[in-house]
């Protein structure tokens, strides 16, 4: 019990001290907001102008105030507005983060729908030439980068098959289901396959554990069918190494494909982040990188935490 | 000498020193400029020659000849990852250590410290600290860097804080042997082994971060070759020329293969349990 306080307990800490570090972060970025909002137009602005802008951001007042006020704001919900889009922040997060969502559930889904088979069956063929077949794509799956995959899958399918994947303007999955799973399909497998590889690893490491375990030779032996055996006794204690890794790659999903959004033109939190970071957009790169680290960290506190529930053999009171 | 022995009896061991020692021959050929042909000449009457004559991997739209740049290139990802994983290791380890060994409020400064730092995913961190800095090579360096210290730090503090509680360190204090000595011959000394595998593995993902850092345009800057920017270039040609991809997204593979491989088999050879489950 003592883990999950404490674990709950650290978690606002390390979230104020994220937010102080992307704070700081983002002012040691050289150059000034108004300047990179108006590029060359920003010189024909008069001394006046330029100062009501910069009071109207609260670009002049000093860092201490500067935080607390972003602070204090954040606890309304109230991320500041963005100098690039002259929206709310907190506004272009919510308009985005639904397609990075939907991203990252597709790629988990597909690394999970052929990892799990995969590794499974090579556990129970272990050091078989199936078995050697599996662990090899997998070894190559996953030092695919997501972009190396991306790519080839576009060339492959515009040279191969004469189609190039839909992109340009991005269709909610609301307004035309069948437009958006055709546009989001190549994204999320270039984000699976890496994910699919891994998860192929890891459940066969934590197969091969436990079918050498005790508990299922007895249940061999007592003459319950392979089938069974595994179904039944095996796969559910497996499950949770796999719960735990598919838990961090999909928080790391969560915080968008800077690079596969930017290929496939999508216009998730990856893209939004990217270009903010370019443009200099104080207020937006807070914001979402805030948001992002507060997901991610997020998902591993429940990860950790639903390990914890699952296994009650870890003693998190003994670790170190 | 021992390693690589043990390295050339595991099969993924060997062929993970095979793939990164012939992607080493080439990165150093580049970084010394022993490369076919001048990397960054245009020939302009050779522009998007197909693999062939005396271009073996064809050329890009200005006429540059793509294996040079590819070695080139490989130099350069090879050096940004040795060095930002080489400073992240040094970093991460005395981190790592000095909070195991002092413990109390330096413990607790460094550990939160670095919690912040992993609340981030790799590539957000790596852009921020870009944005900040002027993007090149040596940002890169650095970028990476800080995102993989926080990984050496843990797994450096772990193990030493157990190795801390253990009679031999006890004895070494009783026997009079300084701070010093028992910090790097008693507790660096037992932690070789695990900070290798994880040196090894932490250096397929900085090629990877690299890679997409220069993918970007935000690491290692044109007309350099480095191979993200490589990719980048393909992506609206690749129809027409496809060895402008093929050929680099082939490499970085490789390279991410080889040291994956190599890290594996360390870990195998390390820790003979595992070996079981994770080749």
């Amino acid at each position: 019990m003592s883990y999950f306080l404490r674990r709950l307990a650290v978690f606002p800490l390390v979230m104020l001290g994220v937010s102080v570090f992307v704070f700081i972060a983002i002012r040691l970025v050289p150059g000034d907001a108004i300047t990179a909002m108006l590029g060359t137009e920003g010189g024909m602005l008069t001394p006046a102008q330029r100062e009501a802008l910069t009071a109207y951001f609260g670009l002049d007042q000093n860092w201490a105030v500067q935080y607390l006020r972003w602070l204090g704001g954040l606890f309304r919900g109230d991320l500041g507005i963005s100098v690039t889009y002259g929206q709310p922040v907190l506004q272009i997060i919510l308009d985005r983060f639904p397609l990075t969502l939907q991203l990252a559930l597709m790629s988990m889904v597909i690394a999970l729908l052929i990892g799990l088979p995969a590794g499974v069956y090579a556990a129970t063929r272990a050091d078989r030439p199936s078995d050697l077949l599996v662990r090899v794509f997998a070894m190559i799956g996953q030092s695919m980068p997501n972009f190396v995959v991306a790519l080839l899958a576009i060339y492959i399918l515009s040279v191969g098959f004469g189609v190039l994947p839909t992109m340009g303007r991005y269709v909610p999955f609301r307004e035309d289901p069948l437009g958006n799973l055709a546009q989001m399909i190549l994204p999320a497998i270039a984000l699976g396959t890496a994910f699919a590889a891994a998860v192929t690893r890891i459940s066969r490491a934590a197969m091969l554990d436990i079918l050498s375990e005790d508990y299922v030779r007895t249940a061999r032996s007592q003459g319950f069918s392979q089938r069974y055996v595994i179904w039944r006794h095996a796969l559910p204690n497996a499950l949770i190494p796999v719960l735990t890794l598919s838990g961090v790659e999909f928080g790391y999903l969560l915080g968008g494909a800077v690079i596969v959004e930017q290929i496939f033109a999508l216009p998730g939190l990856g893209r939004v982040v990217l270009d903010a970071i370019l443009q200099r957009d104080y207020a937006l790169v807070q914001g979402v990188v805030l948001f992002i680290a507060f997901n991610f960290m997020l998902v591993n506190l429940l990860v950790d935490l639903a390990y914890a529930a699952l296994d009650p053999r870890i003693r998190y009171g003994d670790r170190p | 000498m021992r390693i690589a022995g043990a390295l050339l009896r595991h099969s993924a061991g060997r062929i993970g020193l095979v793939i990164i020692g012939v992607l080493t021959v080439a990165a150093v050929l580049g970084l010394l400029g022993l490369t076919p042909h001048d990397p960054l000449a245009q020939d302009r009457l050779a522009r998007l020659q197909p693999p062939g004559g005396s271009y073996f991997m064809g050329t890009d739209l200005f006429g540059r000849d793509i294996l040079s740049r590819l070695m080139v290139g490989v130099g350069q990802s090879f050096t940004v990852a040795f060095l930002s994983v080489g400073i992240a290791a040094t970093a991460g380890t005395v981190l790592g250590l000095t909070a195991a060994w002092f413990g109390g409020l330096w413990d607790g400064v460094a550990m939160r410290m670095m919690d912040v730092l992993l609340a981030f995913p790799a590539i957000l961190l790596a852009l921020l600290i870009v944005a900040i800095l002027e993007a090149g090579m040596a940002t890169s360096v650095l970028a990476i860097a800080v995102v993989y210290t926080p990984i050496f730090t843990r797994v450096a503090r772990g193990p030493a804080l157990s190795l801390k509680t253990r009679s031999f360190v006890d004895a070494a204090r009783t026997f009079g042997s300084s701070r010093r000595y028992i910090l790097t011959r008693h507790l660096l000394g037992n932690l070789v082994a695990p900070l290798t595998v994880q040196f090894t593995l932490a250096l397929a993902w900085a090629l990877l971060t690299e890679a997409a850092l220069s993918f970007l345009g935000l690491g290692t800057q044109p007309p350099n070759p480095s191979l993200g920017l490589m990719l980048s270039d393909s992506r609206n040609l690749m129809e027409m020329a496809p060895w402008m991809l093929i050929f680099p997204a082939a490499v970085i593979m490789l390279a991410v293969l080889g040291f994956n491989l190599l890290g594996d088999a360390l870990r195998d050879i390390a820790d003979p349990r595992s070996r079981r489950a994770l080749t």
